[in-house]
C-alpha cells in the first residue's frame, strides 16, 4: 500500500494575512446579528419564532397543535357519558406501574347509590407526577378504559405535595368521555 | 494642595469608578445579548425584581430586556460557597484575585473622560490624574494584572491552573513588546505623552484615522494614516492579548485547561478574576478611542463650537467618550465570537515573528513620513530605499526562525 503524503495547503499572500478572513467572518457574524434582532434569521418561520433568533419562547408560546396524536402526556381518570367514574379500583394499574407511582386505596359503592351494580370505586387514587416516568402501562394495562395519557405536559407546583395529582384532579384533567372508548380508536 | 483639588480628585475618583464597574457590568449583558443575536437566539431577556422574595405577590417585570440580569449574576457569586480547597497556597490564593482586578482599576485613573469643567477660577481636568506620562503609566500598572494570573495558577497546587498562568505570563510578556512599539508612531506624532493634551489635539484637528478637518486635512496627515493603522491594528490585536480576550484566551481555554488559572476558584474570588477581565477590557476600549478616536471629543470641528470648561459641555463629552467605549466593547465582543482560538504556537509566532517585526519597520515609517518636509523628496527616496532593505533583512530572519528543522536531517 503507498504511502499517502497529505501535504498541508499552500496558503497565497491574501490569504496568510489573515485579515480577510477576518472580515468575512464579521460580517457573518454581523449578518446573523441583524437578522435575528429583526426576526428574520432562516428557519425562525419553521421554528414558530418569537421575532428574535430562531428561539420560540416556551411558556407564552407553545407548540401544543403540533403535538403529535400518540403523545403521552400526563396520565388521568375519565367519566363515561353518564359521570359514571370508569375506574373499578381493579388496581392492574398500582401493580404495573414500574416507577410506583399510582396509589389506589378502593372503596365499596354503597348499596343505594345509583352505580351499586359497580360494586367498587376508588376512595383515594394518586399519582406522584415526580415519579410517573409517562410509559403509558397503566392505559394499556386497564380493563376499564379508565386512565388515559393525556397530551397536557405542564406538570409545575412549588412543594411535593403540588406534585401529586389526586382523584379530583385526576378526573378535572381527563374529563368526560362519550361514546364507545377503546384505546385503539381515534378518539383519545 | 487646596481643598477644591481634593474634593475633585475624591469625586472623580468615585464617579469613574463607578462608571468603569457599571461597564463591566453592561459589558456582561452585551456579551451575553450580543451572542446570543449572533448565534440565532435571544438570550437572557426574561430577569425580573424579585419581589416575591420580600414577600410581595408577583415579581417585578420591566420591560427593560433583561438588564438586570448583570445584577443576579453578582448576587448568584456572592451567595455561591466559597470554597477554598485544601492543597492550595492560601495566602497567595486569597490575594492573586485581588492582584488581577486592581491594576485594570487603577489604569482608569489616566484616561480622561471628558473635556476640563470650569470651576471657580480653574479649569478641573475630567481625569483622576492628569498625569504627563499617561500611556506609560497604563503599560506599567496593567502589565502587573499578570502577576495576579501568574500567582492564581501557581497558588491554586494543580496542573491545569499552572498551565494557565504560565502561560499567561508568556502572552502577556510577548505581547507588551508590540504594545509598546505600536503606539510610539502615534505619541511621536502628537509628540506628548498626556492623555488630555492628545485628545485636545484631536478635537481640535481631526481623530487620528479619521483626519478629516482642521490640520487634519494636510497631505502628511493622509500619509500618516499608513503608519497610523499599521499601528491601530497591532494595537489592536495586543490589547485583545493583554485582556485575555477571545483569539487569546488561552490562560483559561476551557477546551484544553478545564478553566485555566481559575480552575479551582469558586464564587467571589471568581467574580473578581471575571470583573478584572472586563474591567480590562473596559480600560482597553477607552485606551483605543483615546489614542485612536479622538476621546471625548466630538469630532467634525463641532467641539471647537461649543464654550469651552462649561459644566454641560463636560457632560456632553462623558457621554460622547462612554458612547464610543460601548461600541469598542462591543467590537471586542464581536470579535470573541467571531474568530477561533489559535494554536499557542501561532499566538507566539504572532507576537514575536510578525508584529514585533512590524511594529518595529512601522516606527522608522512612521519617522520617515513625520521627517518628510524637513529632508525633502530625495532624502525620503534615501529613507525608504534604506527601510525596503532593512524590512526585507528582518523578514528573512522572521522567516527563518519560523522554519521547522527537517525531520529527515534530525
Amino acid at each position: 500500500m503507498a504511502t499517502i503524503k497529505v501535504e498541508r495547503p499552500k496558503l497565497s499572500v491574501g490569504e496568510k494575512i489573515y485579515f480577510g478572513a477576518i472580515f468575512k467572518g464579521m460580517i457573518i457574524t454581523l449578518r446573523h446579528a441583524f437578522r435575528s434582532l429583526f426576526g428574520k434569521s432562516v428557519g425562525a418561520d419553521d421554528f414558530n419564532s418569537s421575532g428574535m433568533g430562531i428561539t420560540m419562547q416556551y411558556p407564552e408560546q407553545k407548540w401544543d397543535d403540533q403535538l403529535p396524536e400518540y403523545y403521552r402526556g400526563v396520565p388521568a381518570l375519565v367519566t363515561d357519558e353518564q359521570d359514571r367514574e370508569r375506574c373499578v379500583s381493579c388496581q392492574l394499574c398500582e401493580f404495573i406501574c414500574p416507577p410506583k407511582a399510582i396509589k389506589i386505596i378502593p372503596g365499596e359503592i354503597p348499596s343505594d347509590d345509583e352505580w351499586a351494580k359497580v360494586e367498587k370505586r376508588p376512595k383515594v387514587f394518586d399519582i406522584d407526577m415526580i415519579r410517573c416516568i409517562y410509559c403509558g402501562m397503566c392505559e394499556e394495562v386497564c380493563p376499564e378504559q379508565a386512565i388515559y395519557l393525556r397530551p397536557d405536559y405542564v406538570v409545575t407546583g412549588t412543594t411535593r405535595k403540588d406534585m401529586v395529582h389526586d382523584k379530583d384532579r385526576l378526573y378535572e384533567i381527563g374529563g368526560k368521555r362519550i361514546g364507545l372508548v377503546n384505546k385503539w380508536n381515534d378518539l383519545k | 494642595m487646596d481643598t477644591t483639588f481634593l474634593l475633585a480628585a475624591a469625586i472623580k475618583i468615585g464617579v469613574f469608578i463607578g462608571i468603569t464597574l457599571t461597564f463591566v457590568s453592561i459589558c456582561v449583558i452585551f456579551e451575553r445579548r450580543f451572542s446570543a443575536v449572533i448565534q440565532d437566539r435571544v438570550g437572557p431577556n426574561r430577569t425580573m425584581i424579585p419581589l416575591t422574595i420580600l414577600g410581595f405577590k408577583k415579581d417585578l417585570a420591566l420591560p427593560i430586556g433583561g438588564l438586570t440580569q448583570p445584577v443576579a449574576d453578582g448576587l448568584k457569586f456572592i451567595l455561591k460557597e466559597d470554597f477554598t480547597p485544601s492543597y492550595v497556597r492560601k495566602f497567595f490564593f486569597w490575594i492573586a484575585p485581588a492582584l488581577v482586578v486592581v491594576p485594570a482599576l487603577l489604569t482608569m485613573a489616566v484616561i480622561p473622560f471628558g473635556s476640563p469643567m470650569e470651576f471657580g477660577d480653574t479649569f478641573i481636568p475630567m481625569a483622576v490624574a492628569d498625569l504627563n506620562v499617561g500611556p506609560l503609566f497604563i503599560f506599567a500598572i496593567a502589565s502587573l494584572s499578570v502577576y495576579g494570573i501568574t500567582l492564581a495558577g501557581w497558588a491554586s497546587n494543580s496542573k491545569y491552573p499552572f498551565f494557565g498562568g504560565v502561560r499567561s505570563c508568556a502572552q502577556m510578556i510577548s505581547y507588551e513588546i508590540a504594545l509598546g512599539l505600536s503606539i510610539i508612531p502615534v505619541l511621536m506624532m502628537f509628540g506628548t505623552l498626556n492623555l488630555g493634551h492628545i485628545v485636545e489635539y484631536q478635537a481640535a484637528n481631526g481623530w487620528l484615522l479619521i483626519p478629516v478637518w482642521g490640520e487634519g486635512l494636510s497631505l502628511e496627515r493622509w500619509l500618516m494614516l499608513i503608519p497610523l493603522g499599521i499601528s491601530f491594528v497591532i494595537f489592536t490585536t495586543s490589547i485583545f492579548a493583554e485582556t485575555n480576550r477571545m483569539p487569546f484566551d488561552l490562560p483559561e481555554c476551557e477546551t484544553e485547561l478545564v478553566g485555566g488559572y481559575h480552575t479551582e476558584y469558586s464564587s467571589m474570588k471568581f467574580a473578581l478574576f471575571f470583573m478584572g477581565e472586563y474591567a480590562a477590557m473596559v480600560v482597553g476600549s477607552a485606551l483605543i478611542v483615546t489614542l485612536f478616536f479622538g476621546g471625548w471629543s466630538i469630532g467634525f470641528g463641532i467641539d471647537g463650537l461649543l464654550p469651552t470648561g462649561a459644566w454641560w459641555v463636560s457632560l456632553l463629552h462623558i457621554g460622547c467618550f462612554l458612547t464610543k467605549v460601548t461600541v469598542f466593547i462591543l467590537f471586542f465582543i464581536l470579535v470573541r465570537w467571531t474568530v477561533p482560538r489559535f494554536r499557542y504556537d501561532q499566538l507566539m509566532n504572532l507576537g514575536w515573528i510578525v508584529f514585533f517585526e512590524a511594529a518595529l519597520i512601522n516606527v522608522f515609517l512612521a519617522a520617515l513620513v513625520i521627517a518628510y518636509p524637513s529632508i525633502g523628496a530625495g532624502g525620503f527616496a534615501v529613507g525608504l530605499a534604506a527601510l525596503i532593505v532593512v524590512s526585507a533583512l528582518l523578514i528573512k530572519i522572521a522567516k527563518g526562525a519560523t522554519e521547522k528543522p527537517d525531520a529527515q536531517a534530525v
